[in-house]
């Protein structure tokens, strides 16, 4: 298989504190990794430093076969990586389909309408709520509208931190079921940051732990489920 | 007293006009960066003396039919001008954009003062006077000896001033750039994720803003006839005041803000004092301040996480 992202030694701060402590994470085409960690183990700030957004201090993500460490945000995500960020950070005051149209800023604008049908196919709740301001819907909504706009730009690499936060069961359920058809269906490579990891170990190929700032422990989604270590830790409680 | 009053209502307006069309700039800077460009008032005062300068050139190389002149002064002012209104972002904010807050605002007052005394020294600091380009216009009513005109310049700038504000309105909510600068405004880092070029953005922003207020300094200098390196100053301020009263921020409030200034700035002078007439568009600014600090159409700060 081939490699789509392979982070090496990566470091990074905000301000004084060190979020990361020389990360090494590698993503091959077609698979579904997940990262799971506690609250603060430095998760989200991996996939915004994987975009550029706070730059490394050390070490070097290499996507595609390309040194992108020092590229600008808006040039990597033109690589064709796109995040459905923490907090989805959904435009609030623009309407669904504005939030969309912003998702395909990227992308060739012949295609806008079949990817939009797309989106509307895999999140029909989106279609009717197209012409509604988005701060005005609810969590699932949000989420799906996130995940939603992140595939507009017909990304080769999506991003995905914490999809089910705060959700109702059967809507992550419905979530990590889209999920899995992006990455069946579409092909889409997935980088699926969680906390839910009982779920997230479930559909991955292959997982991370994370605590810290640096990675402990990897391994297949079912290694990993099955470790007593990831049990003890992070599955208490049987999602 | 009905055509008294009318008359400063057609007054007022054309003087709204210019401010609603200064306040633009300073509301979607705002908007974008969360600064006030303080300098932007000197961008009105550059644009008008480039429309100013252009003028004389067309006069001076022969004769056009006013509307042919004003329209090419116009395209000449809002280009020279947008240039000005680029570069100093590029120059006073854009470094120091990850800097403390008020880091930009203090090199937005320096700018501004630059901007002055630049002019000042290279067109010195005596009043510039313009020949009328253009003559006449409609007497809507007359009787007892008072008539209740509107010129023909007036109907320009009001229709002009329309007609931008309907353009412009257009371009930030139908307009791929518009939803990026909506959004930029909204959530930069998240706009540079979906592959915004934020700087560009930002960049373009100024330019719009001054190009329209490159089209008020045109007005300005049509409708006084004389404009010094000063100008910029005081209709800055106003328009900044137009800009709080209507919602700092808000598109339309500056429309609106800009129109009440100018309203209440000419019915004060007919009605009250004309040399405190000043004083009336800044108690406004105090008021607003005070009372309703979103502005009238503003939206409070607060927002839904």
């Amino acid at each position: 298989m081939t490699r789509i992202l392979d982070v090496s030694g990566l470091h990074t701060y905000y301000g004084r504190i060190q979020a990361l402590k020389g990360v090494d994470v590698v993503v091959d085409k077609g698979e579904i990794v997940t990262l799971i960690g506690a609250n603060g183990a430095g998760k989200s700030t991996l996939l915004m430093t994987i975009c550029g957004k706070p730059r490394a201090t050390a070490g070097k993500i290499i996507y595609d076969g390309q040194d992108i460490t020092h590229m600008e945000t808006f040039q990597i995500v033109r690589q064709g990586i796109a995040q459905s960020p923490e907090g989805r950070r959904i435009f609030s005051r623009m309407t669904v389909l504005e939030n969309l149209q912003m998702g395909a800023t990227t992308g060739n604008p012949a295609d806008f309408d079949g990817d939009l049908e797309r989106v509307y196919t895999l999140f029909p709740r989106l279609k009717q709520r197209q012409t509604q301001r988005s701060g005005t819907m609810s969590g699932g909504e949000q989420q799906m509208l996130a995940i939603g706009r992140a595939l507009m730009s017909r990304p080769r690499l999506l991003l995905l931190d914490e999809p089910s936060l705060g959700l109702a069961p059967l809507v992550v359920k419905q979530i990590f079921e889209v999920i899995k058809e992006i990455n069946e269906q579409q092909g889409v490579t997935v980088f699926l940051v969680e906390q839910n990891a009982y779920h997230a170990l479930k559909l991955a190929h292959r997982g991370y732990v994370m605590k810290t700032g640096s990675i402990t422990m990897s391994g297949t989604g079912k290694e990993l489920l099955a470790s007593s270590e990831v049990r003890s830790a992070y599955l208490e409680g049987g999602h | 007293m009905m055509d008294y009053f009318l008359q400063q209502l057609i007054n007022g307006l054309t003087l709204g006009a210019v401010y609603g069309l200064i306040a633009i700039g300073y509301t979607m800077v705002y908007g974008i960066i969360g600064m006030i460009n303080f300098a932007h008032g000197e961008i009105f005062m550059i644009g008008s003396f480039i429309s100013l300068i252009s003028f004389l050139i067309l006069s001076s190389i022969g004769a056009f039919s006013a509307v042919f002149a004003i329209l090419i002064v116009l395209l000449v002012t809002m280009i020279f001008t947008a240039v000005f209104g680029w570069s100093v972002e590029r120059i006073a904010y854009r470094p120091l954009r990850d800097s403390f807050k008020l880091a930009p605002l203090i090199s937005a007052i320096g700018m501004s003062i630059f901007l002055q005394s630049f002019v000042q020294v290279f067109q010195g600091a005596r009043p510039k006077p313009l020949q009328p380009i253009m003559h006449g216009g409609i007497k809507l009513l007359e009787h007892d000896g008072f008539a209740v005109q509107i010129s023909y310049l007036q109907i320009i700038i009001i229709l002009l001033t329309v007609g931008l504000m309907i353009g412009f309105t257009a371009v930030i909510q139908q307009t791929p750039l518009g939803r990026s600068q909506r959004a930029c405004e909204q959530d930069r880092t998240m706009a540079a994720l979906l592959g915004v070029n934020v700087d560009r953005t930002i960049s373009l922003t100024f330019v719009m803003g001054a190009a329209l207020a490159a089209v008020a300094g045109l007005m300005f200098t049509l409708y006084y006839g004389v404009i010094d390196f000063f100008i910029g100053f005081l209709a800055g301020v106003k328009a900044f005041t137009a800009a709080v009263l209507g919602g700092i921020g808000s598109l339309p409030g500056a429309m609106l803000g800009g129109v009440l200034i100018g309203l209440i700035e000419a019915f004060w002078s007919a009605y009250f004092s004309i040399a405190y007439k000043d004083v009336a568009v800044f108690m406004v600014l105090v008021l607003v301040l005070i009372f309703r600090p979103t502005g009238l159409l503003g939206r409070p700060e607060v927002e839904k996480v």
